[in-house]
């Protein structure tokens, strides 16, 4: 179960539309290392996670990715909301409002839409942390793309908190997979998988 | 807190909970951790009288907080992507 607070995690108030820096703030939405793949990468991970403190870490980071993805949304509803006929063709953005008038869409900046291809949930505690780890660095890498394109300080404040609680989340799954290892065979960190081997008699073999 | 506008109430709102956010996950991996432990008591008092009071000025933040009188005001006040915050 989920509440929703009317509130964003960090506030975003863009005063001046900008077609350009919305057509590639878009893909921390619905990109390959966006906000979207974020949650649903732990939320869907964290059933099979059999250490209950990891499960929390898996939770509660998914939750936080879910107030991203609204700030994401947030930025490009803000940047497009007032944009003339003539500044959306003149910067490109007539591509995504034939489709997408200026409602919000999840893409990659490049056009491609959301596929959860984009994640993993592979049901192994060591390889999906090293997957969730991986993840944040490549976000954090997106924003820091990001933030070498964009010169607007309304824009940029919102993505260098963004980019900042990449470098936190990823920090908290190294804690996690320490977690895991410290639970698991030092000789052999990879005799059992604990997602699946724990719970059945004869492990997980026939 | 008297004078405090809604913009300002709301920012401190958002700083509040934001320390909470952040505390959260360090203890979900330190869940000993003493300073850490005070640091989350201390930020959730803070946080839950502002919510109290900014709910009772300025309206509900969440659907279930709504104070019931004469029509449903959880859809009256703005949204957090409107830009008056």
């Amino acid at each position: 179960m989920w509440t929703y607070e009317k509130r964003l995690q960090y506030p975003v108030k863009i005063s001046k539309p900008d077609a350009r820096a919305a057509k590639i703030v878009i893909t921390q939405f619905g990109g390959p290392d966006g906000e979207l793949a974020a949650s649903q990468r732990y939320l869907s991970q964290r059933y099979s996670m059999p250490f209950k403190q990891v499960a929390g870490v898996l939770t509660d980071i998914g939750t936080e990715e879910l107030a991203h993805m609204e700030m994401v949304s947030t930025i490009v509803h803000q940047l497009t909301k007032d944009l003339s006929l003539e500044e959306i063709q003149r910067e490109g953005l007539d591509t995504y409002f034939v489709d997408h008038t200026v409602g919000i869409w999840p893409q990659s900046a490049a056009g491609n839409p959301f596929t959860a291809s984009y994640l993993q949930s592979k049901g192994d505690a060591i390889t999906d942390l090293v997957e969730d780890m991986a993840a944040e660095q490549k976000a954090r890498t997106t924003y820091d793309n990001l933030l070498r394109l964009i010169d607007n300080p309304e824009v940029r404040e919102p993505l260098k908190f963004l980019r900042a609680r990449e470098i936190v989340h990823f920090q908290r799954f190294g804690e996690a997979l320490r977690i895991v290892l410290d639970n698991l065979n030092t000789k052999n960190f990879y005799a059992i998988n604990p997602e699946f081997d724990l719970t059945r008699p004869k492990g997980g073999n026939k | 807190m008297d004078k405090m506008s809604r913009e300002a109430l709301m920012k401190q709102l958002q700083v509040q909970s934001f320390a909470i956010d952040d505390i959260k996950l360090y203890l979900d991996t330190h869940p000993t951790d003493r300073n850490a432990l005070d640091f989350y008591k201390k930020f959730k008092k803070l946080r839950d009288e502002t919510y109290r009071e900014y709910t009772l000025r300025y309206g509900p933040i969440s659907a279930e907080n709504v104070f019931v009188e004469d029509s449903w005001t959880w859809v009256e006040t703005p949204w957090p992507w409107e830009r008056w915050v």
